[in-house]
Parts: C-alpha cells; sequence; structure tokens
C-alpha cells in the first residue's frame, strides 16, 4: 500500500496537467518508504507516449538522496491518452524494485485517475492508495 | 589503478549487497571486464552487443560518458563510475 500525502499528490497532479499533452515524470524522495520531498523532473523525451529523465538530472537527484539518506520512494509519471496503467515500456525498464510507480492519467479534463504499483521483474502488482491530510 | 564503481540497488545482488565496489581499467571497456571477473554476470547487465545498454547511464565522476567516450571512455586512477539504470517508459 501507498500512503501518501493529499499535498504531494495533488503537485503530481498539477505537474501532470502541466505538462499535458506530454508525459510528465518525477521522483518522491523519503526515508523508510515514506514519500516526502517533492522532485518534479525533465521529461528529456518531451513526448506524449514516452519519458526518461535527463541522466545529468538523475545523477544530480540521485546523488542528493545519498547524501541525505533519502530513496526514491515514488516514482511518477503521466499517461495523457490512455489509463493509468503500466505499458510495456513501463514494464521493461523499470529499475527501481523499492519504488512505488505512480500513474496518473489526465486524459480527462475533470477527472484524474491516479494509481500505483509495484514493478518487480517484470510483473506488475497494483497497490492501494491512501491519502492522509 | 583503483576505480570505485558506485551500484544501483537493482545490481546489488551481483555485488553481496555492496554500494560501491573497487575495479580496475584504463578504460571503461576493460573496467567493466574486471568487475565481470569480480561479479559474474554483471557485465550483462551493462553492455549489449559491443556498447553500453540503452537504458543504463554509466557517468565517470560527473559527466555521462555517453559524452565523453562510451566504452572507450579513459579512466585515471581515483575515478568514480556511476551505474544508475534510467528511469524511462512509455
Amino acid at each position: 500500500m501507498l500512503t501518501i500525502s493529499k499535498e504531494l499528490a495533488d503537485r503530481i497532479v498539477a505537474h501532470a496537467r502541466a505538462d499535458h499533452p506530454d508525459e510528465a515524470c518525477g521522483v518522491i524522495a523519503g526515508r523508510n518508504g515514506v514519500p516526502e520531498r517533492f522532485i518534479p523532473m525533465e521529461n528529456a523525451e518531451r513526448s506524449p507516449t514516452f519519458y526518461r529523465f535527463d541522466s545529468m538530472e538523475q545523477l544530480r537527484v540521485w546523488r542528493e538522496m545519498d547524501d541525505r539518506d533519502e530513496e526514491p520512494v515514488v516514482i511518477y509519471h503521466s499517461h495523457t491518452a490512455t489509463e493509468a496503467y503500466p505499458s510495456r515500456t513501463d514494464i521493461s525498464y523499470a529499475s527501481e524494485p523499492d519504488a512505488h510507480y505512480v500513474l496518473v492519467s489526465t486524459r480527462d479534463d475533470d477527472e484524474v485517475e491516479f494509481r500505483s504499483y509495484r514493478i518487480l521483474e517484470g510483473v506488475v502488482t497494483e497497490e492501494e492508495v491512501r491519502f492522509i491530510p | 589503478m583503483a576505480i570505485e564503481v558506485r551500484i544501483p540497488t537493482i545490481l546489488r545482488n551481483y555485488t553481496d549487497g555492496a554500494k560501491a565496489v573497487a575495479a580496475e581499467g584504463a578504460t571503461l571497456d576493460e573496467l567493466i571486464t574486471n568487475l565481470e571477473s569480480r561479479h559474474p554476470g554483471i557485465k550483462d547487465r551493462l553492455v549489449d552487443q559491443g556498447s553500453l545498454r540503452r537504458f543504463v547511464n554509466v557517468y565517470l565522476n560527473d559527466e555521462d560518458v555517453r559524452f565523453l567516450g562510451g566504452l572507450g571512455t579513459p579512466l585515471s586512477d581515483g575515478d568514480t563510475v556511476t551505474v544508475l539504470p534510467a528511469v524511462a517508459g512509455g
């Protein structure tokens, strides 16, 4: 289960809305599995169908997390025309076994889908999301 | 020629859980070959058909080796090589 503050969840959705129709992506860093620090990332692909963290930005952010004893608790990205479910490429490139992979869909202007998954060795497991104040 | 190699979580099963290991080599290619002799299986996760895998980022100190010389990038004593799987998808 992913437990996340309403504020952080809202920031993910706001980022996804802002970058629509391109996919938005980012990280929430934290300790002991608790998401705390919101880090929006550049989508180096600037694409409506693909995302990739900029490699230099990723190095900087990963080092910073290391220095602060944090881990990438949440890795999020948006789908802009399809449901918030991991695509085949999402599954094959998933490389953080301890992360919650959050997907947001912005295909609908009014409603937002916010879902979370574990992706481990090609196997996707959806998990419950609990929003806390 | 000792070089520190920083290993991402997903590859630590090859390094007995170590976050960083030492290896040697005058180029990145040699370093990876040396790494393979110490941690069998790891090379295949980094290299495919003679070049770096597309979705693995390798950095020499603060630079992405793609902008240096790829596998041919020369290394010096005291360098740090960092491996990070790209975060990507569709």
